[in-house]
């Protein structure tokens, strides 16, 4: 049992735990500034970005495509922008019109060029491939301590961790400037931050965590953990601090349970083959935002 | 017969009819919905259909079906986007969630579920589930005849019930206060909007596909409110604009095998948008660009020739090409006879305005003054007359 599940269990288990961690932490400030949305389009024109890096470079390698779907969101939250201010649309109706043309095109180059040889569909696009981010080289838990095992270990895994890491440090670095500008722009502004600037940074680490963590899982995680956790953890306190420390804890639970539930809940069941477990994990995202919606001590709270 | 004249198939001239009337109704209320400000409630409504296919699809298989049943699935579709919609509906009033919050998670729990279905029915009944992915991003290819006319006809009672619908939708999302003293009920008319952007989201699923139907609904109301102020030739344009990227999107798409209905569809109506954005005459990139180089050309002018009704010389070069190009002044910067007089008409209309702006009695017609606009253009030849006599009379104090 043990040796099956550090090989093929864990490895997925702690992408999905990073993959969430790294998308609900910043999911905390888009969802306070009402641009809870923004997770949503990034993950649908990140579609385009890939397979424009996979046309330019031609190599099916991870860090072309990471770049092309890096550079297209980038290129969305200025398109949106342009839109949205060129033709005074809202916001809503601009970041619809920006998200749907991208993945358009996207989902056209994608069927114009000769993608076969690589693994690049929109299927993949959209609910990722966690179980097949397995560790064969490991044994048992002693793998843990073997460095020739170690470094073997699924390269999704140490990028979605750096990735983590950026994430948590932007946020804990700019902490006040972040919560001051979240909760009142006017005051963040007569105090000399650049409010605008540090929106823009929001976005663009929100991108990279979208890009990092789309690489691992699919887009269905992104944008059910940049929402889900947040939106449950608003239900539980006032408090900034704590509401990011829920939006963790349930972001962690919902990927362990929900790949544990899509891997072995079908064998408990007597059926032979596992169900989709990005699909499960913003599934079981959704259940822990209905508990909370209906009987967090804070869902009625002024709103954000 | 008509399909061949285009050389087109029958089957192909059927969908494009219907992918044109989807179209019509998806621009129509789409409109409506962008004018309440609520275009993105549709993204939660189409990503809130998959689970509804799917567990129609188990469904009618369990009963002995095949599972395919167009209507049965659109069925399902519908009942589990209804469920997404309330839900939504449910978080943004009784919590303290945002709207756009609700919508980015129903959109995504739902799909989430949505796909963990789809990996059951593949688990069950490996093989006969084909064609379910086709509703993620439609498919038009080999589609049945049958599947093809429910699609022409929904299309088309969905804007009947628009076109119905369009009064009471125009008045509430112009000025729902009003609406209300006028006997309606704001939140019934924006239940019915739902309602209507719900069927033509089923209704498109297997055209478009429930991750791009959205774009019909958002993309034709926005390229179209960039060419009128006004609320319904908003929704009409839209819906024209609608019907000729559905029509137009299905045709092309039927030319080559490797072009996806949806998709094209959907850069139809982007390239439609594309174009209003920059051409559109009074909202449009080209028009601002146009307006503001006019505008910066009247304030040289102006500018120009209240120096020269004082004497001052005109250093700044586009001042001077500019009224050189008129014949105002000569090439050494010397007024010509017209300058003259055009520097005259330019002071005198500078010293009416000052005088306009000193008269307490005036100030709604003064608070019109930006330094360009001719004093004729506001007040009556009379009220110039007058303002003449108090020149005059402080002239001569």
């Amino acid at each position: 049992m043990g040796e099956e599940f550090v090989a093929l269990s864990l490895p997925p288990i702690l992408i999905g735990c990073l993959a969430a961690l790294a998308c609900a932490l910043p999911g905390n400030f888009l969802l306070l500034r009402r641009q809870a949305l923004i997770g949503d389009a990034i993950s649908h024109v990140v579609l385009p970005g890939i397979v424009l890096g996979f046309l330019v470079t031609g190599t099916s390698s991870t860090w072309p495509m990471m770049l092309g779907a890096a550079i297209a969101a980038v290129v969305a939250v200025v398109l949106i922008e342009t839109v949205r201010r060129v033709g005074r649309i809202e916001p809503g109706a601009a970041m619809g019109v920006v998200f749907t043309t991208l993945f358009a095109a996207g989902v056209l180059l994608l069927e114009q060029s000769d993608t076969s040889s690589v693994h690049l569909d929109v299927e993949h696009a959209l609910y990722g491939n966690l179980e097949s981010l397995i560790w064969l080289d490991a044994t048992g838990w002693s793998s843990l301590w073997d460095p020739v095992a170690l470094a073997w270990l699924p390269p999704e895994l140490t990028r979605m961790a750096v990735v983590l890491v950026i994430v948590a440090l932007f946020i804990a670095v700019l902490w006040r400037p972040l919560a001051i500008s979240t909760f009142d722009e006017g005051f963040a502004r007569s105090l000399g931050l650049p409010v605008s600037a540090l929106g823009l940074a929001l976005v663009i680490v929100s991108a990279i965590a979208a890009v990092a963590a789309f690489d691992a899982v699919g887009s269905i995680i992104v944008i059910a953990m940049f929402i889900c956790p947040p939106a449950a953890a608003r239900m539980m306190t006032d408090r900034l601090a704590v509401q990011v420390g829920w939006s963790m804890l349930f972001a962690v639970i919902s990927a362990v349970l929900g790949y544990v539930i899509a891997g072995y809940g079908p064998l408990w069941l007597g059926y032979a083959d596992a169900v989709s477990a990005a699909g499960m994990i913003a599934t079981i995202s959704g259940l822990i935002l209905g508990a909370a919606a209906l009987w967090g001590p804070k869902r009625r709270g002024a709103q954000s | 017969m008509m399909g061949q004249m285009f050389g087109l198939g029958y089957n192909v001239i059927l969908v494009a009819t219907g992918a044109g009337l989807l179209g019509l109704a998806a621009g129509g209320i789409g409109a409506f919905l962008f004018l309440r400000k609520r275009s993105l409630v549709s993204d939660a409504i189409s990503h809130a259909t998959l689970p509804g296919v799917a567990l129609a699809f188990l469904v009618m298989v369990a009963l002995g079906g095949d599972g395919r049943n167009l209507i049965g699935l659109m069925g399902g579709a519908a009942l589990s986007s209804l469920a997404g919609l309330v839900i939504v509906h449910w978080l943004d009033r009784r919590t303290r969630l945002g709207e756009d919050a609700a919508i980015g998670a129903v959109l995504s729990v739902f799909f989430g579920f949505g796909i963990v279905l789809l990996t059951v029915i593949q688990t069950i009944g490996a093989g006969r589930q084909a064609g379910l992915e086709s509703f993620l991003l439609g498919s038009t290819a080999g589609m049945l005849r049958s599947d093809a006319i429910i699609i022409a006809v929904g299309g088309a009672l969905a804007l009947a019930a628009c076109a119905l619908l369009r009064r009471p939708m125009t008045l509430v999302s112009f000025d729902p206060e009003y609406a209300a003293t006028q006997g309606m009920r704001p939140a019934r008319i924006d239940m019915a909007m739902m309602a209507l952007a719900l069927a033509v989201t089923v209704v498109g699923l297997k055209v478009v596909g429930l991750i791009l139907i959205v774009a019909l609904l958002i993309l034709s109301p926005v390229a179209a409110r960039f060419w009128t102020e006004r609320s319904e030739v908003v929704a009409l344009l839209a819906g024209l604009i609608g019907g000729v990227s559905g029509a137009a999107g299905a045709v092309i798409s039927s030319l080559a095998p490797d072009l996806p209905t949806g998709p094209i569809i959907v850069l139809v109506a982007a390239a439609i948008f594309a174009v209003s954005l920059v051409l559109a005459p009074q909202r449009g990139v080209l028009a601002g660009v146009i307006a503001q180089f006019q505008f910066r050309r009247r304030v040289h002018r102006r500018q120009g020739l209240l120096a020269v009704a004082q004497g001052q010389p005109i250093y700044e070069p586009y001042t001077q090409r500019l009224l050189r190009q008129e014949g105002l002044i000569r090439r050494d910067g010397v007024a010509t006879s017209d300058g003259q007089a055009a520097a005259e008409r330019a002071a005198l209309d500078e010293r009416r305005w000052h005088m306009l702006r000193g008269l307490p009695e005036a100030a709604p017609m003064a608070a019109r003054y930006d330094g360009l606009t001719p004093i004729e253009t506001v007040l009556t030849a009379d009220q110039i007359a007058d303002l003449d006599r108090r020149l005059t009379a402080e002239g001569a104090a």
